[in-house]
């Protein structure tokens, strides 16, 4: 069983790679191209997959931020994270990995229930960011979170690790959920 | 003219928008071109149905013009009735009879006004060869209701025929009996496919929603397409899943075919089966008999969103096959039993 490994590889200089992972190619092409639009002092790449694992490519730079993508309006989306995770080796949960919930604002339309997503969040230990990807400023201001997340998570922000912005992110969570 | 006759014509001009009122008035050819050209378009419509009333009962027009007029109104307007299709069948060994316009429209009236003395009945040519037939249904003692009538397109040497029938359940049988001895068929059923989609149901049944149109690019191959429509990426956006992503086109691509897909609205399912779990003792699991339940589809145009599910990511590929088979099948209707 293949599973991505955070440090096999050398960092590449003042490099930055995300990995979005998701079943809608849509929402995933769009969220990357706002994320390459931002003005970002690091070489941002993004690679974009449908599902773990990765074919093997030995030219593929170190992956620095998994973000699944789940599209609450489609379970088959919620079911593919769920089968990609065990693909993923556990430093990546040190704060390089993160949950990305799409489709909240349409209630009516969501097959996938907020508290599936939460405690999905909760046992992986990892941040949970909501946001309607299909609205064009949500999706933008989202982009520019996740490049500042990204470049902390790729060591390029000095004194910030991904583990320290984990631990800024848990604590801001409200103690109801850890009763989960 | 009778008054009955002229507020049905009335009725009918006022169905037809202001733009289409040229086209449909020169197709009913009733008025000579130069008639149409002297009377005032420009007025407000029930005026100038009033006004084409009276040019009417002038030429005395009959029930069957009108009748005429209003076929030619629901040819414009095809999709906006419901279309539920026939298969007539033959006896195995009949010879196979060649085809008399007038013989059949002469039988269809007949055998209609022989069950019910009071109908309508109505015939238009149309185009590939097709009869439409409007029938206004009446009874023993009253008189036919011109507003609820049944329209039957049949293509001849086809055993199929279209029919868009109308709120009068009653009549569907009569009908059928009508057309089958009409065009001397054994028999007459119903098929599972229904749609306002006239012409889709046509290529459907006749089994032509499969040609591909002369100017289209299928001889290049897959990859070369799909290399073409990134023109502009950012080399900073690389794809992992390129192979499975060709894998899911090519897939969509043998189950769907390269041409549009015909267009229904809606497919429905009625399930009778016993409830499966895989959880070993629940209360459903334990029921003898079959649980009933119906699961329907809808869509402006259900095949193409169908076709678009695996490429969007929204369903794996390949789909099930019963919502594949739909335009193989010929249906849009079905009954899942356990085997």
């Amino acid at each position: 069983m293949s599973v991505l490994m955070p440090m096999d590889k050398l960092p590449g200089l003042n490099k930055a790679t995300i990995l979005l992972v998701g079943t809608e190619d849509a929402l995933l092409q769009q969220l990357a191209d706002a994320m390459l639009q931002e003005d970002c002092a690091s070489e941002l790449q993004v690679h974009l997959a449908k599902s773990l694992p990765l074919p093997s490519n030995g030219s593929r730079p170190r992956i620095d931020l998994i973000v699944f993508v789940i599209n609450l309006h489609s379970k088959y989306s919620f079911q593919n994270v769920e089968e990609c995770l065990c693909h993923v080796d556990s430093r990546f949960f040190l704060g390089k990995l993160c949950f990305l919930a799409s489709g909240a604002g349409r209630e009516s339309h969501c097959s996938v229930h907020q508290s599936m997503v939460v405690k999905l969040a909760h046992t992986y230990r990892s941040p949970l960011l909501f946001c309607d990807l299909e609205v064009e400023s949500f999706r933008a201001s989202m982009a520019q979170r996740l490049v500042r997340m990204l470049q902390i998570c790729a060591g390029h922000v000095p004194g910030v690790s991904a583990l320290n912005l984990l631990s800024l992110l848990r604590s801001s969570e409200s103690p109801s959920l850890e009763e989960l | 003219m009778e008054e009955t006759v002229a507020e049905f014509l009335r009725r009918t001009i006022l169905k037809i928008p202001m733009y289409e009122m040229m086209t449909i008035l020169k197709a009913w050819d009733f008025f000579p071109e130069e008639q149409l050209q002297t009377v005032n378009f420009q007025q407000r419509k029930e005026q100038l149905a009033l006004d084409l009333v009276l040019l009417c009962e002038k030429k005395s027009a009959s029930l069957n013009d009108v009748a005429l007029l209003d076929i030619i109104y629901t040819q414009a307007r095809r999709n906006h009735k419901v279309w539920d299709v026939f298969q007539m069948s033959e006896e195995p060994d009949d010879d196979v009879n060649l085809f008399d316009m007038e013989q059949f429209k002469s039988s269809f009236k007949e055998t209609l006004q022989r069950a019910l003395r009071n109908v309508t009945v109505s015939f238009r040519n149309a185009e590939e060869n097709a009869i439409w037939i409007r029938v206004a249904w009446g009874t023993q003692c009253s008189k036919p209701n011109q507003y609820k009538p049944t329209y039957v397109v049949y293509y001849p040497q086809t055993p199929y025929a279209f029919a868009s029938l109308s709120t009068l359940k009653s009549t569907v049988p009569l009908l059928g009996q009508a057309l089958k001895m009409a065009s001397n068929h054994h028999q007459i059923m119903k098929m599972d496919l229904r749609s306002r989609h006239l012409d889709s149901l046509k290529a459907i049944v006749f089994k032509q929603y499969n040609q591909v149109f002369e100017n289209h690019n299928s001889t290049k191959p897959l990859q070369e397409r799909n290399l073409g429509q990134n023109r502009n990426v950012d080399p900073r956006l690389i794809h992992e899943n390129t192979v499975e992503k060709e894998r899911i086109q090519r897939i969509t691509e043998e189950t769907f075919g390269d041409y549009p897909q015909p267009q229904l609205e809606f497919a429905q399912y009625k399930l009778e089966t016993k409830f499966k779990s895989d959880i070993n003792r629940s209360i459903l699991a334990e029921r003898e008999e079959p649980l009933r339940c119906l699961v329907k589809f809808s869509s402006p145009h259900l095949l193409e969103a169908l076709k678009s599910l695996a490429p969007a990511g929204i369903a794996d590929a390949p789909l099930s096959p019963l919502l594949t088979c739909i335009p193989s099948k010929r249906k849009n209707y079905f009954k899942i039993r356990d085997k």
